[in-house]
């Protein structure tokens, strides 16, 4: 694919500077800090169910000065290297810059959008343990499937008019979502994901599987075939599909590893709906399920 | 290498009749490498004591390094005579704050607005300079060098070893030892506690062998529980950092604000008491100590 413009690039990097938190996020993160005695954990699980304030997160506390040994991947990690009190004041001040829109002029859902990047997170946090836990820890797979589609809401906020086209055409089923962007941007949002990953020194793994994750023949990798498979699972059961409406033809996508028997896999994954539900209620999104 | 003790009380200073042994200001420790150089650790309102004697010998080359920006390590900074006289040369080495995200240059921009301090930093007659550090690359200072290590206080705190010579010192700074914030039956516990061995296990390498280690111990066990994620260790976490680093030899410092001098005793006898045969001299801080190395 062609490469963004360095106006097109530097537009989005202060883009996502600028990017507002969730709604929920917002709300209990203000409630909780009101109370001195909030649990660190669930400070935490607030946090890591926000991808702006993840994102936001781990980026600064991967910059330079603190010279970290690896890559910090997760907000809990984020909390054993600098303390409860500092992460909760970083996310103090994500929270003051303000809250997403719930539906942003594209027609983009950002709470759809939400729904999908929590429960494809989930999914593929679970889909490690069971499938590739000598591989990679679960967490890393969690927080790929949080971002992996991040591209999207920067394009949501930022290109709103090239984003609506491409929406449109993915809508009609003419094309993939990715392959409507390129057309109509001139990049897709895997690749402005992971772009925007790399430059905030997210680990190497991470930003491929972000820019790899609708790549028809890349090298198979433990955290790409979770994410892909989760996706996958989602998507089928329609739990959110964040503009990219599913496809039967997918199912013929699954990755080696998981064999080919989808309802099996389904079933090793265990009990959807709790899963759904909570990501429902951190959205703050109905129970009516996306045509 | 020698090092002296300004400040070794936590938190808010105490003076008067029950710290006069062990001495009421808080946070300050002064280094000299064999060549002399002069680094100085926190800024407490020891470094005003600790001023009056360098004025005798100018000018003053000093270098500063604050383990982190809470007041008890800060508050005697502006008191710093040398910043207010011509030809002297003053370097404050310190952390990112990741949450303002600004270097330790504001910890005087924050000291001298014209509500709380009579001076404008650009007063200042000195040659000031300001260095945000990277953690764990270390600064050289004469034949000295000085290296940060990240700690765990609720605000960014840095550890700083001190080498000159093939001797060696570490100060804590702040510092309280991890804890899971699982509960054992939560599904992340186990993670969260892999995470926080990893950590001990860097920050024992990065304090590395030490003649000398200063840190935290600002309460005693019975004291701890309502105290847990405050920042600072106590005398139990103290003995058992000397002995997985190898320490020489231990100070206890940062001693709590309302402790008297007896008191102070009473506790630190307890402690030791439950812990015969350390392989390691250990003593409390007190203002004035002074250990060559
Ligand atoms: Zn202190
Ligand atoms: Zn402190």
């Amino acid at each position: 694919m062609s490469q963004l413009t360095p106006e097109l690039e530097r537009k989005l990097m202060t883009a996502v500077e600028r990017m507002p938190a969730f709604p929920k996020s917002v709300q209990s993160i203000l409630e909780m800090t009101r109370n001195i005695n909030c649990l660190p954990k669930d400070l935490v699980g607030v946090i890591e169910k926000d991808p702006v304030m993840t994102m936001k997160i781990l980026r600064v506390i991967n910059s330079a000065y603190y010279g970290l040994p690896s890559k910090i991947a997760s907000v809990g990690q984020s909390v054993v290297y600098l303390g409860i009190n500092t992460i909760k004041n970083l996310a103090l001040s994500f929270a003051a810059v303000g809250i997403l829109p719930r539906f942003s002029t594209t027609g983009f859902d950002i709470q759809r959008y939400l729904l999908h990047s929590l429960t494809v997170a989930a999914v593929a946090r679970i889909l490690c343990e069971k499938y590739a836990r000598a591989e990679l820890d679960p967490t890393d797979c969690y927080i790929a499937g949080l971002l992996h589609d991040f591209g999207k809401v920067v394009f949501a906020q930022f290109m709103s008019v090239e984003f609506m086209k491409a929406l449109a055409s993915a809508a009609d089923f003419e094309k993939p979502l990715y392959l409507a962007e390129q057309e109509h941007i001139g990049a897709d949002h895997a690749y402005v994901g992971a772009l925007l990953a790399k430059r905030w020194q997210f680990a190497d793994s991470l930003v491929e599987c972000i820019r790899d994750h609708h790549k028809e023949d890349v090298e198979p990798t433990a955290m790409g075939d979770c994410l892909r498979m989760a996706d996958i699972i989602c998507r089928k059961h329609a739990f959110g599909d964040a503009g990219n409406p599913w496809r039967e033809e997918e199912l013929t996508r699954i990755p080696a590893r998981f064999g080919d028997d989808f309802e099996a896999i389904v079933a090793k994954v265990g009990s959807l709906e709790k899963i759904v539900e909570d990501a429902q209620s951190f959205a703050q999104i109905g129970t009516e399920r996306a045509a | 290498m020698k090092v002296k003790m300004w400040g070794v009380r936590g938190s808010i200073a105490s003076p008067g009749p029950k710290t006069v042994r062990y001495g009421g200001n808080t946070t300050c420790i002064e280094v000299r490498s064999d060549d002399d150089s002069l680094i100085i650790l926190d800024a407490g309102t020891g470094i005003f004591p600790l001023a009056q004697t360098l004025l005798a010998r100018l000018p003053v080359t000093a270098n500063i390094f604050i383990t982190h920006t809470h007041w008890d390590h800060i508050q005697g900074l502006p008191f710093f005579v040398p910043l207010y006289i011509p030809g002297n040369k003053v370097r404050i080495h310190g952390a990112y704050d990741i949450v303002s995200m600004q270097g330790i240059q504001q910890v005087m921009d924050v000291q001298m607005q014209y509500s709380y301090f009579p001076i404008r930093e650009a007063e200042l007659k000195a040659g000031i300079e300001y260095e945000t550090l990277t953690v764990g690359q270390p600064v050289s200072i004469g034949d000295a060098t000085v290296t940060p290590v990240l700690m765990n206080h609720p605000v960014t705190d840095l550890g700083y070893r001190v080498e000159s010579n093939g001797k060696a010192m570490f100060f804590t700074g702040d510092h309280e030892p991890w804890l899971n914030i699982y509960k054992p039956e939560d599904s992340e516990y186990a993670d969260y506690q892999g995470m926080m061995d990893l950590r001990q296990a860097e920050l024992q390498a990065a304090i590395g062998k030490v003649d000398l280690l200063v840190c935290d111990s600002a309460y005693t066990m019975a004291e701890y529980p309502p105290k847990i994620g405050w920042g600072h260790g106590t005398f139990d976490h103290a003995f058992a950092m000397a002995q997985q680093v190898g320490a020489k030899r231990l100070v206890c410092t940062h001693h709590e604000p309302t402790r008297s001098d007896d008191d102070l005793e009473k506790v630190f006898a307890e402690a030791l008491s439950r812990h015969p045969g350390l392989p390691f001299e250990v003593m409390l801080a007190r203002e004035g100590l002074e250990i060559e190395l």
